[in-house]
């Protein structure tokens, strides 16, 4: 077989280009120009990067009709796993382990900080009255990547209005839920909270401390207490019951929104074959089981003030648990992993609220995704664009409704599919498992 | 112990083998000479586009086979000997079997044209189609695609996300106009000019001349000549059998099978693009080289195998398409020409590239088709319309139970019905949602 490779536009590539470069700068910023940063420097950079974005985007779509646009994605290197998605993985993974255990290398420093976070200190101050912090930055920048790939996404999902509208909500629920209010709220000596952030994907809700400062901050605490238990308990299964996991995996979730948008372009790299969906849960469940056992110690240790449970220290498990799930798995392989891994790594993988609205979508959920008759070709487009890895096509050639506890209902297998086989749809519950009107064969 | 044999890994003898697995444990072989592994013949494109990997054209993965115990058999059979229940491959080799099912497809539609032969002339129909074209793709200046069928455009669409410029020969007034109501030919032709490829209409190529054994160029009837470096022959496809010529197994245009896929010959079969029934629906052609026949035309045949008398129903024509971003759906009879008792609804949004026909019998109001360009609709209601001869007026009140874009489309009812006033003077009160409740219980109903 020739190597099917010749394209004449580089396209993503030049996305590599724009990622190292942005890498560079933040590693040039801290080295040379360390005592020389003027305070306003941090407009410029969050403009050159909203500009490169755009740019790029502009670039890429502003030739071509609305419609899938997928040619030489196979071919281009950074979205094929050649040198330069290395170069980007590695790139993107440095950047994380600084950010989580050496922001000393970023410029923290309590006396005065320094390098790339000074930088950001006139914003944060602007916002919230405090230093910068490492969370802060990555916080502009996470914010910034969800905004303008948004746009990109947009751009490119123009003749699609399932994806418009969710792309606008999570950019909306990123810059104002994620980003503003919880700035605003320190601004305002109120605790941090990020209101549809919600345990366990948050693990420290729990935590001694969390539950502290919400009791010290007087209604508006236990306001975002009680909120935050009816979410768990009552409001989230509720909407997955009505709409399926999707309503938060791919309409509301700050990860979820990174993955949909600076993720997309590495949608079609996440693994379709059944060992990866052994592995998937092999790793989600016992994650999930992990994040409730710890839980139950943190609380266990909160009530009692014991600081073992079964012999076992609850902290140092709080530990672990934070370190290897929340720190190393979510950030460094999540996000680092992108371009090699594919976009939702994590919410695959690891993520525990996606295990939890998983079991729920699976048991009791009006959601599914219906297949057309006997329309299918079997061409695998809907499986290759499958974020999260389900083999879509396996179901749609015969005529199967799906209904997978993965699912994060993104719409893009019912976009790419040349046939119009597959639709989104909240139907009555029964049936849907084993209900497929028309005979197939 | 039964030992069938099954010439070609296509949808249709993948299929057979498929379902019979599930019926018995006797032996079952698949012999072919285009690939190690079944794949999808109608991605080929995508992976030329860049959208997918050759490895992501497999259906299955590849352990599957050897699990399901399914003998994959890479070898080019060139005769038959009915009598001894054999086939002999072009090494030498001698397959015997009990059963023989012949799956072998089709062979692209030649005209003997002068310089056909030359190099830079290709069909595009199997995976060397493609790697030849991917091969030859970096020295490609202008490509001209002689027919405008389905496959014509698809080829279209590859060189065009190559920055290839295309040159596409029709015959017809319009794009396809063969199949489809002049509206909608018009729309995709439009559509295809948009896409800047040379789309020629009613026009013929006359011969291809060539320098050095290689295409240089091509002369149309005309007279006009064109510079081009490679030569796409679209003109539709046959089956593939002119091996069988001469052998006792009866053929006409393809190989004659009655309703259980039978041939003339005890225990051979034939099924697929190659097959030919002899006695058909109204609705149907005798050959139909489309995805979906082949893959029932296996699943019957499998059926009648393991002894369950099964025949083979194609059922109420439907098929889809897609014309670079614009998608084709067709269900139940949409003639060309819409001629008396036949009548139709047309209508067209006003900006976008989008259009519904619903075709009825003006006799008896009864609905017979629909064809639709950039709107999706839900083949299990259509076919229920179709098949219980309903209403145009009933169709047209409940057409929102058919709709099948995606949410937060828009709905295009108020504006169908409109048409529908207009062309008739009934005004028709819409009465159901689209919501998947009503749709599950009218198609229970
Ligand atoms: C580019 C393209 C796009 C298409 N798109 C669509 C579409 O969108 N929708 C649709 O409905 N249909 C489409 N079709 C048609 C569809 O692919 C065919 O109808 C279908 O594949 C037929 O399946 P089959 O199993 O009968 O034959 P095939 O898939 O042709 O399989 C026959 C196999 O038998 C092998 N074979 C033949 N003779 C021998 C021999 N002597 N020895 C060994 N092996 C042999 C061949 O090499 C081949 O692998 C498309 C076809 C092409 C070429
Ligand atoms: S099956 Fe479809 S909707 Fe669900 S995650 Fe995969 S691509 Fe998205
Ligand atoms: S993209 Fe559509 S036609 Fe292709 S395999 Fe998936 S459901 Fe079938």
């Amino acid at each position: 077989m020739p190597a099917f490779t010749k394209l004449q536009r580089i396209q993503n590539n030049q996305l590599a280009f724009i990622v190292c470069a942005f890498f560079a700068l933040i590693l040039m910023l801290w080295i040379s120009f360390d005592n020389i940063i003027w305070s306003g420097s941090w407009i410029y950079i969050l403009l050159l990067l909203s500009l490169s974005i755009t740019g790029y985007a502009w670039n890429q779509y502003r030739n071509e009709h609305p419609g899938i646009k997928n040619n030489g994605t196979w071919f281009s290197g950074l979205t094929s796993r050649s040198w330069s998605a290395w170069l980007t993985a590695i790139a993107l993974t440095c950047f994380y382990v600084l950010l989580y255990w050496w922001p000393e290398y970023l410029g923290l420093r309590p006396q005065g900080n320094t390098g790339l976070i000074a930088i950001f200190d006139p914003l944060s101050y602007l916002l919230k009255k405090q230093p910068a912090s490492q969370w802060f930055v990555y916080g502009v920048f996470y914010t910034l990547f969800i905004l303008f790939f948004g746009l990109k996404f947009i751009w490119k999902y123009r003749h699609n209005a399932y994806q418009r509208i969710r792309t606008i909500s999570v950019m909306f629920f990123q810059l104002f839920f994620a980003f503003l209010i919880p700035e605003w709220m320190l601004r305002m000596n109120l605790p941090y909270n990020d209101l549809k952030n919600m345990w366990p994907l948050n693990y420290y809700f729990f935590d001694a401390w969390n539950i502290e400062s919400f009791k010290n901050s007087g209604s508006i605490g236990w306001f975002f207490l009680v909120f935050g238990l009816l979410m768990i308990f009552v409001i989230s299964p509720l909407l997955t019951y009505f709409f399926g996991k999707r309503w938060y995996c791919s309409w509301v979730c700050g990860c979820g929104a990174l993955a949909e948008t600076a993720g997309d372009p590495f949608r079609h790299l996440s693994d379709k074959s059944a060992n990866s969906w052994k592995l998937e849960r092999l790793l989600i469940y016992p994650i999930l089981f992990l994040v409730i056992i710890m839980t139950i110690g943190v609380l266990y240790t909160y009530k009692t003030g014991q600081p073992e449970l079964l012999g076992m220290s609850t902290s140092a498990l709080r530990k672990y648990y934070g370190f290897f799930i929340g720190s190393a798995f979510s950030g460094v392989i999540g996000v680092g992993f992108y371009p090699l891994l594919g976009s939702r790594v994590w919410c695959r993988f690891g993520c525990p609220m996606a295990a939890i609205l998983g079991i729920q979508q699976k048991l009791f959920s009006r959601f599914r995704i219906t297949t057309n008759g006997g329309q299918c070709i079997s061409c695998g487009n809907c499986s290759t664009y499958c974020e999260m890895g389900i083999d879509v096509r396996a179901y749609a050639q015969e005529g199967k409704n799906i209904v997978r506890a993965s699912c994060v209902g993104c719409g893009v297998c019912a976009a790419v599919c040349p046939r119009g086989v597959l639709k989104l749809e909240n139907g009555p519950e029964g049936g849907r498992l084993t209900e497929s009107v028309i005979s197939n064969s | 112990m039964v030992k069938t044999l099954i010439i070609g890994n296509g949808v249709a003898g993948i299929s057979c083998a498929r379902s019979l697995r599930r019926f018995t444990d006797d032996p079952i072989a698949i012999i072919s000479d285009e690939s190690d592994f079944f794949f999808s013949r109608t991605a080929l494109m995508y992976v030329y586009m860049g959208h997918m990997r050759w490895q992501d054209l497999e259906p299955y993965e590849r352990k599957y086979w050897q699990k399901n115990k399914l003998d994959l058999i890479r070898a080019k059979i060139v005769s038959f000997d009915f009598q001894n229940r054999q086939v002999i491959s072009e090494d030498g080799n001698k397959y015997g079997y009990d059963r023989l099912v012949l799956a072998l497809g089709s062979v692209p539609n030649k005209f003997g044209w002068p310089g056909e032969e030359l190099d830079g002339v290709s069909g595009f129909y199997s995976k060397q189609d493609l790697e030849r074209i991917e091969e030859k793709s970096s020295l490609i200046k202008r490509a001209v695609i002689v027919g405008g069928g389905l496959i014509g455009i698809e080829l279209a669409e590859m060189f065009h996300s190559r920055n290839i410029p295309v040159t596409m020969l029709v015959r017809e007034s319009e794009y396809w106009s063969s199949v489809l109501p002049n509206d909608e030919a018009a729309m995709i032709s439009a559509h295809i000019r948009n896409r800047k490829i040379d789309l020629r209409l009613e026009t013929k190529l006359k011969s291809i001349r060539g320098e050095d054994g290689k295409v240089k160029s091509i002369v149309l009837d005309a007279g006009e000549e064109l510079e081009c470096d490679f030569v796409g022959i679209t003109a539709g496809v046959r089956p593939h059998i002119d091996l069988l010529k001469g052998t006792p197994l009866s053929t006409d245009r393809g190989i004659l099978v009655n309703e259980f896929l039978e041939t003339n010959i005890p225990e051979v079969y034939a099924i697929g693009d190659c097959a030919q029934l002899t006695s058909v629906r109204i609705d149907r052609k005798a050959v139909e080289a489309i995805w979906y026949s082949a893959r029932k035309m296996g699943n019957a045949l499998a059926a009648n195998l393991a002894g369950i008398k099964t025949p083979y129903d194609p059922g109420i024509w439907f098929n889809s398409a897609k014309f670079f971003d614009l998608e084709y759906q067709v269900y139940g009879t949409v003639p060309n020409k819409i001629e008396f008792p036949l009548d139709s609804i047309f209508w067209k949004a006003p900006q976008d590239e989008k259009s519904i026909r619903l075709v009825y019998d003006t006799t008896t109001n009864e609905i017979a088709g629909f064809n639709l360009l950039g709107v999706r609709f839900r083949q299990e209601v259509c076919h229920k319309w179709i098949s219980g001869k309903s209403k145009i007026s009933d169709v047209l009140s409940d057409i929102r139970l058919a709709f099948f874009d995606p949410e937060f489309f828009p709905d295009y009812a108020p504006e169908l019905l409109e048409s529908f006033k207009q062309k008739t003077g009934h005004n028709i009160q819409l009465r159901s949602s689209g919501k998947l409740n009503s749709i599950l219980q009218f198609l229970k109903s």
